[in-house]
């Protein structure tokens, strides 16, 4: 049984073409810089208007062009969010600098193998 | 027995229950539908609220500072407080405050001040390891995880799957097998510091549960000494077992709770809504699914309620634990079911707290030993021991 722990899929351009072809579905995202590096990880919960269409559209608009994304479907958002966090945390020592200015309260640690 | 609450307990009930329409579903209405926790701010707001209610830390015994419920109350105030959208695994997103680890209040006095003061003070978070990838049902004999002797202390090697909370906890009881000859006999039970080396919280397990997860452990030559044993070397199965059989009653009325608030709602709108010219409650049809929901509910608040009669006079209550677990996960499910069906589309929608009950309520069947278990305990009762 493999179990994917990393959102590791190609990075798409966040452009409004884009963020328009994404699904209403629940699920999570990372947003990267023009050079990969992510900038925050984000949930597309029950209350998003238009799931991860309307986060990311929400996204591009706050942070402008420039930037890339990258999404997972998935209607164990919460615990899919908390995890992918905690991953990155192991990974890079820190959060992404976006999540680091409001940190969840209470994030765990991992070590995954 | 006699479960009609006395005065006492009828006004701690409605205490709890303004409580929970005050303060709790107001604020939970602002979440994320599988939220499981406040903000840091309403969390400690609110806090204060139950102290100054005289609940907080409601199942810290009195000795320690509680505020001296018996198990009959508490059970009464568990399903007063399971009544919200996160309740059936967060009542009242924690704000009466935890005891930690049954267990721990069995450490020598060492241990007490390492790890109970400082949970009670609320400085410690715990994890309970008991389960194993090779099963969770049968820890007796399932448990592969081993604690070999080594410089004055023991090794650790194996795994646990399906932890609350070790992510977050400071420290776990983790059970071993130490002696791989004796069955039950043969495993112990430590206490682990979470930044041993060796101890490692491998990934996270998403189960129904969005709200949650639960984690997979490693421990790889983990060394702990002698000082970490909780109670006796290969007497670990005991301190398991109470926990297990204990956890059942309240395990029962968080179903109890969240089965009654479907209900409600279910009832509410029956009379409400119409189909075809006639109010839904009109119809046979839906009288008769509320009428099963009501048996359902008193059925398993009879049963949970006998269970902690008896668990109060210090009377085995082993079977009627059982019983309780048994007739609340599964009634419980049925009630949720029944209500999600007479709400029809809007019954399926995240706008609603019942499909995340009915989400949560099928882990219930399977969590605190899984209904199958709970039957073989009752079996063995009605049958005779000589079937263990």
């Amino acid at each position: 049984m493999s179990i994917r722990l990393r959102l590791d899929k190609p990075w798409r351009p966040l452009t409004a073409e884009e963020a328009a072809r994404l699904p209403g579905q629940l699920g999570v995202y990372q947003i990267a810089d023009a050079g990969g590096v992510v900038l925050y990880i984000g949930q597309a919960g029950a209350r998003s208007t238009f799931g991860l269409r309307s986060e990311l559209q929400r996204e591009l608009g706050e942070r402008g062009a420039g930037c890339q994304f990258r999404v997972e479907v998935n209607m164990q958002y919460r615990s899919r969010w908390f995890e992918l966090l905690m991953v990155h945390q192991a990974d890079h020592g820190s959060l992404p600098p976006d999540n680091a200015k409001n940190p969840p309260p209470n994030l765990g640690r991992l070590s995954p193998a | 027995m006699d479960f009609e609450p006395s005065s006492e307990q009828q006004m701690l009930i409605d205490q709890v229950r303004r409580y929970v329409r005050e303060e709790i579903i107001p604020l939970e209405a602002k979440l994320d539908p599988d939220a499981s926790e406040l903000s840091p701010e309403d969390h400690k707001r609110l806090v204060e609220k139950t102290k100054a209610m005289g609940l907080f830390g409601i199942d810290i015994p009195k000795e320690f500072g509680g505020p001296d419920i018996d198990i009959v109350t508490r059970t009464l105030l568990a399903i007063e407080m399971a009544q919200h959208r996160a309740g059936l695994y967060v009542p009242c997103y924690g704000t009466f405050g935890g005891a930690g680890l049954a267990q721990i209040f069995e450490a020598n006095d060492d241990q007490k001040e390492r790890y109970l003061y400082p949970t009670l003070r609320g400085e410690k978070k715990a994890f309970f390891g008991l389960t194993e990838p090779s099963g969770g049902s049968d820890p007796a004999r399932a448990i592969q995880t081993k604690a070999e002797r080594k410089d004055n202390g023991w090794v650790l090697n194996g795994a646990k799957i399906f932890i609350s909370n070790a992510d977050r906890a400071q420290y776990g009881i983790v059970f071993a097998r130490t002696d791989a000859s004796k069955g039950r006999a043969g495993i112990t039970c430590f206490i682990i510091d979470s930044d041993t080396p060796g101890f490692h919280v491998r990934r996270v397990v998403h189960t129904l549960r969005s709200s949650h997860y639960a984690t997979e452990l490693e421990f790889k030559d983990c060394w702990v000494s002698d000082h970490q044993v909780l109670g006796e070397v290969n007497k670990g199965f005991a301190v398991a077992n109470d926990r297990l059989t204990r956890q059942r009653i309240p395990y029962a009325a968080g179903c109890i709770g969240v089965a009654i608030a479907a209900n409600e709602m279910a009832i509410e709108w029956a009379k409400m809504r119409s189909t075809f010219g006639e109010k839904l409650a009109n119809r046979q049809a839906v009288q008769w699914m509320l009428v099963d929901n009501e048996i359902d509910i008193r059925t398993a608040k009879h049963f949970t309620l006998e269970a902690a009669e008896r668990a109060r006079r210090g009377l085995p209550f082993r079977t009627e634990a059982a019983i309780a677990k048994l007739t609340a996960s599964e009634g419980g499910g049925r009630v949720v079911d029944r209500s999600m069906q007479i709400h029809g589309g809007m019954g399926m929608t995240k706008d609603l707290p019942l499909e995340r009950w009915y989400r949560e309520m099928r882990i219930r069947r399977v969590g605190e030993g899984p209904s199958e278990v709970q039957r073989m305990v009752i079996a063995r009762e009605i049958l005779g021991s000589n079937l263990r």
